[in-house]
């Protein structure tokens, strides 16, 4: 019997889903019966236990300290550190996300145990403390296979290539507090939260996105990037050398390093599609192009294809879309 | 406010990764180089900083001695310093590149007789992603730190620093000494300036060589995710694409 220890992130009385995709993955890790013990940073509803149950885990611990009001990411390791030494995990998860990366960065800071970051898979090796796994790179564009030797592995779950399978735990679900000693610098990291002004449609959750990039040609060629995207009811998007040119907010940004997009729709207005973008909108479940080079590397990604140029094609978009409520 | 930014040089790999026969390491032979995204927007901001509140820029970085290319970089848009921990590995992983940082940082804090008020690094690398390596570094050297930040205020012994996660904006308030990692969007960065690239060619760049450790986390191949490639359906050409186009989104769901 091995254990592995997760962190989970909770919101609005709900586990995240990148956290059902990481245990899923800390089910995972050993061919052996595993026990799946979880980290919440606050008490669990009824909803949040159920769902941990139906996911395989046999034991939650919820962080009790006094002081805490928002996220603690040191607070949060000191607690997965003393759960992992407690039941000699062979491993310690998280969903890839922000909060995961960071509290799993602390903890290894903090133990000295080495941590690959954005696994899609990982499995100890019979009999050995050494798990064999695979990572992403370049936000996904590259694919390593790597080995970790460790007597305690920690991993951070790259949420977009796991699917959450529940797998009901046996028996009861233990739940308990634990209170991590922590010092006046523990405590004093810690977030102070506050609603964020509101964006409109939040680029990160939209059903369309339109996007613009080079091909757009200018900041007044958005003008009708966002006419169309307010027709389809959507967000707008850029590429990053739009944002780096200044035409438009980094927000807007859709890739590597901007927003990860999963909308129905994702249309590419003069985007040529290098890997820094196609990072963050790969997961779109179709994708128009309107470019026009049409060997441009999206077109290999697109679904369909609209040879020509943004300025020519957009606004007779707009018109056509237009003229047809109007004849409704 | 003495602050030093801490950059990777990475390949700019444009559409399409391309690997070497071994898959252990890209082909970087058609590529031009730079730093990862996150961490022009750390110098950018080390540069800001400086310039609102005097003090100095040091820029650190560990790589092959091409690297210097990066720092002189650094300097012509408004660093003031340059260290080079120069190595012909390419393989110092999270850890060992922790304890190179670490030194390297210690050595030049003993020198100059007091801490950087502020290390700057990129929330994670273009590369490799790891995660970690600011993170271990403030722990290294007993410094708070924070991760993925989009704003920055620093004055009156601490920094203030914000970053949004799922909806809410999240504030971290850390005493100087302090390490904060950055993402862009944090700011715009600047172009080099004619006499920035004046300055980069003549600053002198200390480098120094550290040591190799191996760690537990061993890269065995790499290889290029198997998309399937689609070869899109052209609409059509221009205008005459319009029609199709709409009667798609309407297939789509995406309109009536």
């Amino acid at each position: 019997m091995s254990t592995v220890v997760c962190y989970v992130e909770t919101e609005n009385g709900a586990v995240l889903d990148a956290s059902l995709r990481a245990l899923t993955f800390a089910r995972g890790l050993a061919a052996e019966a595993t026990e799946v013990s979880a980290l919440i940073a606050g008490p669990p509803g009824a909803d949040v236990t159920a769902q941990l149950q139906s996911f395989g885990v046999t034991s939650i611990c919820v962080l009790s300290a006094g002081g805490l009001t928002g996220y603690a990411p040191l607070a949060l390791a000191k607690a997965l550190a003393a759960m992992a030494s407690r039941s000699e995990a062979a491993a310690v998860v998280a969903a890839a996300t922000d909060h995961g990366n960071e509290v799993l960065a602390h903890l290894g800071a903090l133990t000295g145990l080495e941590l690959a970051a954005n696994c899609t898979k990982a499995h100890l090796v019979e009999g050995e403390r050494r798990f064999r796994l695979v990572r992403q790179r370049w936000g996904g564009s590259l694919i390593e296979e790597a080995v970790l030797s460790a007597a305690t592995g920690l991993f951070s779950v790259a949420a977009d290539s796991v699917q959450p399978v529940p797998s009901p735990a046996a028996g009861s679900l233990a739940v308990s507090e634990i209170a991590p000693q922590l010092d006046a610098l523990d405590l004093a990291l810690q977030a102070l939260e506050s609603p964020e002004e509101s964006p409109g449609i939040s680029l990160a959750s939209a059903k369309v996105v339109v996007s613009g990039g080079r091909g757009v040609g200018g900041p007044e060629g958005f003008a009708v990037i966002e006419e169309l995207a307010a027709l389809l009811g959507g967000a707008v998007g850029v590429s990053r050398v739009v944002t780096s040119l200044g035409w438009r907010p980094h927000r807007e940004q859709v890739g590597q390093t901007g927003t990860r997009v999963a909308p129905d729709l994702y249309l590419a207005c003069g985007i040529s599609g290098a890997v820094q973008h196609l990072a963050g909108c790969q997961s779109s479940k179709h994708m128009v192009a309107v470019n026009t080079d049409p060997s441009a590397p999206i077109m290999s990604r697109a679904d369909y294809a609209v040879i020509g140029s943004v300025a020519e094609v957009l606004p007779a978009l707009v018109d056509a879309i237009r003229a047809r409520r109007s004849s409704c | 406010m003495d602050v030093l930014v801490c950059v990777k040089r990475v390949p700019m790999v444009g559409g399409r990764i391309a690997l070497q026969g071994d898959r252990r390491r890209l082909d970087t032979s058609l590529l031009g180089f730079t730093v990862s995204p996150h961490e022009e927007c750390a110098v950018e901001e080390g540069v800001r900083l400086s310039e609102a509140a005097g003090g100095s820029v040091t820029v650190l970085t560990l790589g092959p001695p091409e690297a210097v290319e990066q720092l002189r970089t650094a300097i012509s848009v408004g660093a003031h310093h340059a260290l080079l921990l120069e190595t012909d590995r390419d393989d110092f992983g999270p850890l060992a590149t922790t304890r190179a940082i670490t030194r390297a940082i210690e050595g030049l804090e003993a020198e100059r007789q007091s801490p950087f008020d502020l290390l700057l690094f990129g929330n994670e690398a273009a590369d490799t992603a790891d995660y970690q390596v600011g993170v271990r570094v403030a722990h290294a050297l007993g410094r708070p730190v924070a991760t993925g930040i989009k704003h920055l205020e620093v004055g009156g012994g601490s920094a203030r620093a914000r970053r949004t996660y799922r909806g809410t904006e999240e504030l971290f308030i850390l005493a100087l000494p302090a390490v904060v990692t950055v993402k862009e969007g944090i700011n715009l960065p600047r172009y080099p300036s004619l006499p920035g690239r004046m300055r980069a060619k003549k600053t002198v760049v200390a480098t120094l060589r550290p040591t190799y450790e191996a760690e537990g986390l061993e890269m065995r191949s790499l290889a290029v995710p198997t998309t399937e490639r689609r070869s899109a359906e052209v609409l059509g050409h221009g205008v005459e694409a319009v029609p199709p186009l709409v009667e798609l989104l309407v297939k789509l769901g995406v309109i009536e």
